[in-house]
């Protein structure tokens, strides 16, 4: 499933309009500490978080994410959005909470390991 | 005047702190800090400057510097130490924590008094505060915020896992105008030196956090300064004018 598809169908915000979102999420990881990600995610995870600082982006490349999704209705900073531009990597936001944004991607295939 | 090296332990919580024992007063923490062989130290409470003036006041004649400070939790829940200047008139930034420090509903203050003395240990008064909460501003307004005020920042025990600025964001943001990098004191000199040397360019410092009177001066760093003072520190911590850091 694309971060198009699950944009489509989630109502996701799409905080980064010049990142592509053909990329493939093939499973998903949530957690507000970034040490915690950089130790556990996969690559081509969805990484769900209300983290905002501009760090995200730079653990999102390092671990070779799918894509960045902002729950509680965080928005992201300024230069956190001009760093993901950069770097191509997607963000998107939802009024979700983590917790049942995690479910319905669970119940569309997206799974943890 | 002479370079002489000053024993500094510049986190130190006193009663006012929702996790700091009600033990904590401005003179047991001065004579804890006289004993242990201190000749500097600074009161750093969650998002808070209010018993600062307390303990510098009760550690006036006693030979002991005090420098006001506060331990500030930003919106990642990443703890910053921000150290200022002993005659720094610190209104104005008080202001701008507490402005930046959200409520919450009284039924969930379920944390201990915080409690406001006088430098005789008298209970003056309590903070209404949620003290131990997270402020709205971001590490790098923290840090702004700090510097603008003439202080110093510093990261706070960035070897634990929780209220780091590692464990919250995963490194230290390139940019960030930070004076220092502070380990608690699980860990030697020698094992933050060599767990946080290769990974910062910034001076490793090694402090208490202490929250009880018998932890004060557990962690320590030495330097070699001319005096007691925040402008001191802050060469040292910059390597400049042969002031430095002797070693946590």
């Amino acid at each position: 499933m694309t971060l198009s598809d699950l944009a489509t169908r989630l109502e996701l915000t799409v905080f980064t309009p010049g990142v592509p979102l053909d990329r493939p999420a093939q499973g998903g990881y949530a957690s507000d500490l970034l040490s915690d990600v950089i130790g556990h995610a996969r690559k081509d995870d969805v990484w769900v978080t209300m983290q905002v600082h501009p760090n995200i982006v730079a653990v999102a490349v390092l671990k070779e994410l799918a894509g960045i999704v902002l729950v509680g209705g965080r928005v992201p900073a300024a230069e956190t959005l001009a760093q993901a531009e950069r770097e191509k990597v997607p963000v998107l936001g939802t009024r979700l909470g983590a917790f049942e944004l995690a479910g319905r991607l669970y119940t569309m295939g997206v799974k943890g390991s | 005047m002479a370079l002489r090296r000053f024993r500094a332990d510049l986190h130190i919580h006193t009663c006012l702190s929702p996790c700091g024992e009600l033990t904590m007063s401005p003179r047991a923490v001065v004579d804890r800090a006289r004993e242990a062989g201190l000749d500097l130290i600074a009161v750093t409470d969650h998002n808070t400057t209010e018993n600062a003036g307390a303990v510098i006041e009760a550690a006036a004649g006693t030979g002991l510097a005090v420098l006001p400070g506060i331990e500030m939790t930003t919106a990642e829940e990443v703890h910053i130490l921000g150290l200022f200047d002993a005659g720094a008139n610190l209104g104005p930034f008080q202001e701008e924590v507490y402005r930046n420090l959200p409520d919450l509903p009284s039924k969930m203050r379920f944390t201990a008094d915080q409690v406001l003395v006088d430098a005789a240990d008298y209970v003056t008064g309590f903070c209404p505060r949620c003290l131990f909460g997270a402020t709205l501003l971001a590490v790098q307004e923290a840090v702004d915020l700090i510097r603008g005020h003439g202080g110093l920042a510093i990261a706070c025990h960035v070897d634990r896992d929780s209220f780091s600025i590692i464990s919250q964001l995963g490194f230290i943001p390139p940019g960030l105008a930070l004076e220092a990098i502070e380990v608690s004191s699980r860990l030697t000199a020698e094992e933050a030196r060599a767990a946080f040397g290769p990974v910062t360019p910034l001076p490793v410092v090694r402090f208490s956090d202490a929250h009880k009177p018998e932890e004060i001066g557990m962690a320590a760093t030495d330097f070699l300064v001319e005096g007691p003072v925040l402008g001191e520190i802050r060469l040292a911590l910059a390597g400049r004018e042969g002031r430095r850091v002797i070693g946590p």
